[in-house]
């Protein structure tokens, strides 16, 4: 319970963070902008497709707004979500080691790992306000759609942005860790994203098994199958994992950042 | 209630606590005196949990720093050097993030919150975003975050620093009015403070503690070391050959003095008095004796003396003469 109140207590105060300075609002500014923008371009180049299509009788077969539409602006927002989160993530532990607040936290009974927990937690929980908030975008479709969308495939596309934004923003948050300047940190994991983003590009089926390795580790391929609507055990596993992996490196480079102090 | 025994901190090959050992009893201030540098806020930092110590043992309310931090951290308030404050936090807000970290029941939250508020005289500022404080209140919200949860010790990094004359006032009085239900250690390097507010005083020194006692018996212990000021007509080097020549003499210190003439201060062993050898001295040297006097030496003297010449101190002799350097 005692563990539960001290993660809380953490997260409220990091949204306190959030909001009270501009980090929050531009950070839900442009991304739903970015959203809008996305999926006003999908919507309308679905319109003409449709009404193409609706021309050639002999592909009478209606186009699917699922495919057409919010698949793209996913893939989109992925890669908006690859600059944003190193801007959620920066400032977690570099600011308060510049400004000697980790010093309260860390003399207060609170566990390094409570304190590593609640600042993920908060970064991840503004970034899935972000994500609903470009999900309003989707919500005209079932509106003015004679036949709406398919609602399964938004639901596992929401949480395939989310999860995949999640394994960086637990990267982000070990980063973080490592120095006093939030602007280094917000650079190092910039690249490091990055870095791990390309991984994906070596997913090719004529590759020989190492690259097949480097191939899974890419953290976008694990995408494909969710934003289509298909929820796979090992896809959220691998997410899950890799989400623990740089908890983990945070949780240690805390801990041992002091033994070295 | 905080029993250290052997502590030491290395950073490599730099040691910045040697083998510090010290008792503080329930309901006593301590005060802890020393240079910058001399390892005050590392041992301070061990037993407020933050750095672990490379050996020896700490233990607060009777748990070990080592083996139960949290047990410690939930009876011990601590205010750094630099109190750890959100700049875009106000005041209230803050101290309700550090009551629910602390472990504040929340029924208790707010006449806790009220209580450190009104004992530190922040209510004037409660709505103010703290980066807009000045320093004194700066040092007062450091001050309330660390006595918030009414914890059983207090380890207070210079809570004096920042603050303008009247607020040290009003900021020693609250710290005397801890002692009793709370006990407290408390850094600082303003010696009139220790006198008035702690009960015992440990002055460390590179690392190492080098006088454990009341601040009257320190006192009384070293007013026999009260410098002499002397004015001499005479050459000064000649003068001052003489004078070290004089047995109990620790050090002279040149003063500017007139054409012709030549001042010191000179340094005494504790318990000795040398005025009388000191005029016999100048006078078969066929030097003029013009002025001699006592001057006290202040508890700035006796602090620098025992931080810079605690060897000569621990001997309690007067062979060396030598000048020390501070």
């Amino acid at each position: 319970m005692t563990a539960v109140r001290n993660i809380a207590a953490i997260v409220e105060k990091e949204w306190r963070h959030y909001f009270g300075s501009p980090i929050a609002w531009v950070a839900l500014f442009v991304w739903t902008l970015l959203f809008g923008i996305f999926f006003s371009f999908g919507l309308s180049f679905f319109v003409k497709q449709s009404a193409m299509t609706a021309q050639q009788m002999e592909f009478g077969q209606k186009l699917s707004l699922n495919e057409y539409v919010i698949r793209p602006v996913f893939h989109n927002m992925a890669v908006v979500a690859l600059f944003l989160t190193p801007m959620l993530t920066m400032r977690l532990f570099a600011e308060e080691k510049r400004q000697g607040t980790l010093e309260l936290l860390a003399t207060s009974p609170l566990t390094d790992l409570q304190i590593v927990l609640g600042k993920f937690l908060a970064a991840t929980g503004l970034y899935a306000l972000m994500i609903l908030a470009g999900l309003l975008n989707l919500a005209m479709l079932w509106h003015y759609s004679t036949t709406p969308p398919e609602w399964k495939p938004v639901a596992t596309g929401f949480l395939a942005l989310l999860l995949f934004g999640a394994c960086f923003i637990a990267l982000g948050t070990f980063l973080s860790t490592l120095t006093r300047n939030q602007i280094v940190a917000g650079i190092l994991s910039f690249c490091l994203f990055l870095g791990i983003w390309t991984l994906g590009w070596a997913d090719d089926p004529t590759n020989g098994p190492v690259m097949k390795v480097v191939a899974y580790l890419g953290v976008t391929n694990h995408m494909e199958d969710m934003v289509k609507g298909v929820l796979e055990l090992k896809d959220v596993i691998f997410y899950l994992s890799f989400i623990a992996f740089g908890l983990f490196l945070a949780h240690q480079s805390v801990e041992s950042q002091r033994w070295r102090a | 209630m905080i029993e250290v025994e052997g502590l030491t901190k290395r950073y490599g090959r730099h040691t910045a606590v040697d083998s510090v050992s010290f008792h503080v009893r329930k309901g006593e201030i301590l005060g802890f005196l020393g240079p910058n540098g001399a390892g005050k806020t590392t041992t301070m930092r061990i037993l407020a949990c933050y750095l672990p110590p490379t050996e020896g043992r700490a233990r607060v309310a009777g748990f070990d720093v080592f083996e139960a931090p949290l047990e410690v951290k939930k009876r011990l308030g601590y205010l750094p050097e630099t109190p750890p404050l959100y700049p875009d936090m106000e005041v209230t807000t803050f101290l309700d993030f550090v009551a629910k970290v602390k472990g504040v029941p929340g029924r208790e939250r707010k006449a806790r919150i009220e209580d450190a508020i009104a004992k530190c005289r922040l209510g004037e500022v409660r709505f103010k975003r703290i980066g807009y404080l000045s320093k004194g209140y700066r040092q007062r919200v450091g001050l309330a975050q660390a006595i918030l949860h009414n914890p059983d010790v207090l380890i207070l990094d210079e809570p004096t620093s920042g603050l303008d004359p009247k607020q040290i006032i009003e900021t020693r009085d609250l710290i005397r009015g801890l002692g009793g239900d709370h006990t407290v250690i408390l850094s600082t390097h303003i010696l009139p403070e220790v006198e008035m507010t702690c009960g015992r005083v440990v002055i460390i020194s590179k690392g190492k503690v080098v006088a454990e006692d009341t601040p009257g018996n320190l006192t009384r212990r070293l007013q026999g070391a009260g410098a002499l000021r002397l004015e001499v007509l005479g050459n000064g080097a000649a003068v001052a050959e003489v004078l070290r020549g004089v047995p109990g003499v620790l050090a002279i210190h040149p003063r500017p003095a007139g054409e012709g003439l030549a001042a010191f201060d000179v340094e005494a062993a504790a318990g000795q008095d040398v005025r009388a050898l000191l005029a016999r001295a100048v006078v078969q040297g066929g030097f003029g004796l013009l002025g001699l006097s006592q001057v006290g030496m202040s508890l700035e003297e006796i602090f620098l003396h025992l931080t810079t010449t605690d060897a000569a101190l621990e001997t309690g002799a007067a062979s060396d003469t030598k000048e020390v350097s501070a």
